[in-house]
């Protein structure tokens, strides 16, 4: 008798085990689902990086290929379009769709990796910053302060006036312009995370202190920086756009959406779909981003959950 | 307050240092700016020359230095492209830039305070979600794509507003409304939780209970508390007017400084961008330090120290 509730009970840990691992791996798209904005933020960002991935494919036209028999040809909806250009030709009678297809890679291969070695370096700096105190971490805070006391567009100009912008002086400087606000959010986490009791119990058995720091507290600041940097690349897909546009960023014939924009404004009096089009994409891209970044903050920030 | 005056002032100097020399840093590694002054065919005597007048052969930082106390007296050196000192090109466009910015943030406020009340009092209403989306759509679209669009409707296709230009007042509103959406949709965003965070205080129950009127509560009790945060995302916005400003005003030919630095930096003309960039930051910092002890008048339960 005694041994059989035994594994009965056995039976219902695992039981119970099996199950808070299968509504783990459920949680995620119940969660997406119950937030409208984040389920709309979560399909724009999926098609966005589905285009750029199989941008070649999805492209109906070499969208670098000029054909200037069907220069400045309408979207196809209006008099004088063809349905093999649904956008619209631009001022080479290149396709826009194409391009527009083509531009998201630019977008995105700068949003993400700026994102990425400012979040390399703001950890890195941040984590040292917050652990160890004292010196180091007045040295850092003072130069992160600085760097937060002017407008990075500052700095970005100044790098964009001695290196020839290329994809990737543009993610390396603007990488290396947004690691303070990484820096500044992680130092803030690791001072609260280092004081709870798994770290102290951690150094009080002798663990060195980058294994510490490799272990316990870099996985515990990870949420937020998966919050930070998703808001971020949406930021930095508008700075990108903005710098191609003013001749300093991506230059042609690389493809970008803020180069579109470029080309097509000494057409608006005449052809309207030329800056139309590439400036919806910007919009749309970013506007997902934002909302799979604000659902991503409430999930995993718990100090604003209720508070909305 | 003198003494957090003092303590402010002694903390710019490492930002100024730092500025300076990733600046230097910077035009060191950017490399000879002799084979840009010079003609093509100019002698290897003449460059090294040059070089020796410059002072480019002394060690590194020596040139720092010397550099710094250039800055000081206010020699940037001079613009390639117009042939004059930096520093007073760079001050006569300040005018423009200030109509501009100042004309932005009236917009931005003008539009940011009604609606953010109005959407934190009417909380989750159709119009709520209207205002929100509004502000959120403002965030996503680029600034100067707005512009382009404002340019293409208001001044092409309706011919309203002209395309580009400054002088009169009619110049002045689409480059206006253009920088200041995109502030004012952050500042709906962040008025509107403010707002809902001071309607649950106990003063504004307090004085609701009390039978005082809707409107005196939300003018009376409420805006003007949640004014406090306000400044605070004004010194926020600035870094976001910069930007903004040097794109906007490059969109609409605005003669102010971002045009200037805009067209330094695809010019590579180095002492224009050098003198551009330290007022920018120096303005940006004064700025900063104003709203700070506006922020610090206006709530009296923070400290100095």
């Amino acid at each position: 008798m005694e041994v059989n509730i035994k594994t009965n009970s056995l039976a219902d840990a695992n039981n119970c085990i099996a199950k808070s691992k299968q509504s783990s791996l459920w949680r995620w798209p119940k969660l997406l689902l119950q937030s409208k904005t984040g389920t709309v933020g979560f399909l724009i960002v999926f098609v966005v990086v589905f285009v750029a991935v199989f941008a070649d494919s999805l492209a109906p036209h070499n969208p670098a290929a000029n054909n200037l028999g069907d220069m400045l040809k309408p979207p196809a909806w209006l008099d004088g379009g063809t349905s093999a250009y649904l956008l619209g030709t631009d001022n080479l009678g290149r396709d826009i769709l194409s391009r527009i297809i083509l531009g998201t890679r630019v977008s995105l291969l700068v949003g993400i990796f700026s994102v990425v070695v400012a979040g390399i370096i703001g950890i890195l700096i941040g984590i040292l910053a917050g652990y160890y105190g004292g010196l180091i971490d007045n040295i850092l805070m003072r130069i992160v302060d600085s760097f937060l006391a002017i407008p990075s567009i500052l700095f970005i100009l100044v790098v964009l006036a001695v290196f020839e912008p290329s994809i990737m002086v543009l993610i390396i400087v603007i990488g290396f312009t947004n690691w303070v606000t990484y820096a500044r959010v992680v130092r803030g986490e690791v001072l609260s995370i280092k004081e709870r009791e798994f770290v102290k119990a951690s150094k009080s058995i002798g663990t060195r202190n980058g294994i510490i720091m490799l272990k316990h507290i870099f996985p515990n600041i990870i949420s937020s920086f998966i919050v930070i940097s998703t808001l971020s690349v949406a930021t930095t897909i508008i700075l990108e756009a903005s710098l191609s546009f003013l001749g300093l960023g991506i230059q042609p014939p690389e493809i970008s959406w803020g180069g579109m924009l470029t080309d097509g404004r000494n057409y608006l009096a005449t052809n309207w779909w030329l800056v139309t089009f590439p400036g919806i994409a910007i919009t749309v891209t970013v506007l997902g981003i934002i909302f799979l970044g604000d659902w991503l903050r409430d999930v995993l920030d718990p100090r604003t959950q209720g508070r909305k | 307050m003198k003494k957090y005056l003092i303590r402010r002032l002694l903390q710019l100097i490492p930002v100024l240092f730092i500025i300076t020399f990733v600046v230097f840093v910077l035009v060191y590694l950017a490399g000879d700016p002799v084979s840009l002054m010079l003609p093509e065919d100019a002698s290897e005597e003449d460059r090294e020359a040059l070089r020796e007048a410059l002072g480019l052969n002394e060690p590194f930082l020596y040139q720092y230095f010397h550099f710094l106390g250039d800055l000081i007296s206010g020699d940037f050196g001079t613009s390639f492209r117009y042939s004059q000192e930096a520093l007073p090109l760079v001050l006569e466009r300040l005018p423009a830039t200030f109509e501009l910015a100042a004309a932005s943030m009236l917009v931005a406020i003008v539009l940011a305070i009604p609606l953010g009340i109005f959407s934190a009092r009417k909380r989750n209403s159709f119009v709520d979600l209207f205002i929100t989306g509004g502000s959120v759509l403002g965030k996503a679209m680029p600034n100067f794509w707005l512009g382009i669009m404002l340019i293409l409707m208001l001044a092409v296709n309706y011919q309203i507003f002209p395309v580009s230009g400054r002088g009169t007042f009619v110049h002045l509103v689409l480059p206006a409304i253009t920088l200041g959406t995109g502030v004012a949709a952050e500042m709906t965003r962040l008025i509107r939780s403010s707002m809902l965070e001071i309607l649950h205080q106990d003063y504004i129950r307090t004085a609701k209970s009390k039978g005082v009127s809707d409107t005196l509560v939300i003018f009376k009790h409420a805006f003007r508390n949640s004014l406090i945060p306000v400044v605070t995302i004004t010194s926020l916005q600035i870094s976001h007017l910069v930007s903004g400003a040097l794109i906007t005003e490059t969109v609409f030919s605005w003669p102010g400084l971002g045009q200037l630095l805009v067209q330094a930096v695809n010019g590579r003309d180095m002492a224009v961008v050098q003198a551009a960039v330290f007022v920018i930051a120096i303005l940006v910092i004064v700025i900063n330090l104003i709203t700070d002890l506006v922020y610090r008048l206006l709530d009296p339960r923070i400290n100095y120290s």
